[in-house]
């Protein structure tokens, strides 16, 4: 049977590593390529990078990072950040990247989601999702709202209906990130996680809230989701992705162990 | 030399990364000239069955498959470029090339696995079934798991040209082979070092199966 998907997501700024990472036997790690490489050789079944390089100029840099990774890793990885136009989404899969991110582009613009689909397949079209905890309103029936700009935007729009929306438009797969929980490392927001999960039928990646294994396997297992991305737990070496994994398989969840 | 079927479906710069890494040159292209003096074939491929096939017969490289797979050279097919060497294919309604008998489907709706609802595309990693030893899966662990992504499947009629299959709420057909032809549902060249394996036992296959089919 399909197994869970694992999935370290690296921030890059102007084609560095925002945050230090520590692995066994080096010291910090600046560069994404080293670090995807790393996790790849760790078993992580896919990589995200999102690009947080503020100024435009600089993300050619970006682009030579993804060329760069593809000629490293043999697993999929997507990209996401910045993506504003179609243009935006063929270089980053030109350079190979197999799935392009969009999110407050396609707030702003959802046909984004439907012509990137048509030029490059709805497996290639991943929608980000930030989500914020609201209260439940006529406008706002799930309690969930979308929001932009790192949550500072609130847009009016109601998750749900938004991620139905975006699998209608075309998307192949919704990236699910709840700001509520982002960076707390108290755990996915699973009541969130599971109402867009049964409600689309692409996958679903959990993100935002992972401090221990536990958290993963309530995310895959209640909160059903097909995938769950993690960052400071293996950025900081609190755990590998190996010891997630061994720690899943013991919950019987389902995860890839051989590589 | 490989050739690398070049007709305009999806990222055929990862399976060209992945023989890079190998170490193995190639050639992209849909010069059937060029194509002709290829001593194998890798016929890869992302999207959908109508345009591809269009795009195919455009440029006549249907009927150069066809003719390609009488001389015995090794051809191998991935995603797309496995469903589309059947007969038919129901994505598109498209009439396909018909190297191997039957069509590809797809997958039905409110597919279950232990009651959970399955999602459509399959999309991450699974495991095949091999039904038999062939000379591509050589040095391949059986707890392997390969990358997947697909809303349609190879459903061959003929059971001897099934190599392996994968469980995703049906068990269907994921690895086809027949004579010099082998051809995977997955990505290799995204299923890490086991999928790079694969491409290296292709490279060096000559287009035999062990079993006579």
């Amino acid at each position: 049977m399909l197994s869970k998907r694992i999935i370290p997501c690296l921030d890059v700024r102007a084609g560095k590593l925002t945050k230090g990472i520590k692995f066994k036997g080096n010291v910090d790690i600046g560069d994404p390529v080293e670090a995807a490489r790393e996790y790849y050789e760790q078993g992580a079944d896919e990589i995200v990078f999102y690009d947080i390089t503020a100024s435009s100029d600089k993300r050619d840099i970006m682009i030579d990072v993804v060329r760069r990774v593809a000629e490293t890793i043999f697993i999929p990885f997507s990209v996401g950040g910045g993506i504003r136009n179609l243009e935006d989404m063929r270089r980053v899969i030109l350079a190979g990247a197999e799935k392009v991110s969009v999110n407050s582009a396609a707030v702003d613009n959802p046909k984004i989601i439907t012509e990137g689909a048509k030029a490059f397949g709805s497996q290639c079209v991943v929608l980000g999702m930030d989500v914020k905890k609201v209260e439940v309103t006529g406008k706002i029936s799930s309690g969930y709202e979308i929001v932009i700009h790192g949550g500072r935007i609130f847009t009016g729009m109601d998750a749900l209906w938004w991620a139905k929306e975006a699998e209608n438009l075309g998307a192949g797969e919704i990236c699910l990130n709840s700001i509520d929980a982002d960076g707390m490392q108290t755990g996915y927001e699973l009541t969130l996680t599971k109402m867009i999960s049964e409600n689309v039928t692409i996958p679903v990646i959990a993100s935002g809230g992972a401090g221990k294994p536990e958290h993963l396997a309530q995310v895959l297992t209640e909160g059903k989701a097909d995938a769950a991305l993690i960052a400071s737990m293996v950025h900081y070496r609190t755990y590998t992705i190996e010891e997630i994994k061994q720690y899943l398989t013991e919950q019987k969840i389902q995860t890839r162990m051989f590589w | 030399m490989i050739a690398i079927i070049d007709y305009n479906a999806g990222n055929i710069t990862s399976v060209a990364r992945a023989l890079q890494n190998i170490g193995q040159d190639f050639v992209i292209t849909d010069d059937t000239k060029r194509l002709d003096m290829a001593s194998r074939v890798i016929f890869p491929g992302v999207g959908a069955a109508g345009e591809a096939m269009a795009y195919l017969r455009e440029k006549k490289l249907d009927d150069w498959l066809k003719k390609y797979i009488k001389t015995g050279k090794p051809l191998l097919g991935i995603c797309l470029g496995t469903q589309i060497i059947l007969d038919y294919s129901e994505e598109n309604d498209t009439k396909c090339i018909g190297l191997v008998a039957g069509s590809t489907k797809r997958f039905p709706d409110k597919l279950t696995s232990d009651g959970q609802l399955l999602k459509i595309p399959q999309m991450g990693w699974n495991s095949v079934k091999l039904r038999r030893s062939h000379p591509v899966f050589e040095n391949v662990s059986p707890e392997a798991e390969f990358y997947f992504v697909h809303s349609y499947y190879p459903a061959p009629s003929d059971e001897a040209a099934v190599l392996g299959t994968t469980d995703y709420g049906i068990i269907f057909s994921s690895v086809l082979a027949k004579d010099n032809l082998v051809a995977m549902q997955f990505h290799p060249e995204k299923s890490g070092r086991p999928g790079l394996q694969i491409l290296k036992n292709f490279c060096t296959w000559e287009g035999q199966c062990l079993m006579k089919l």
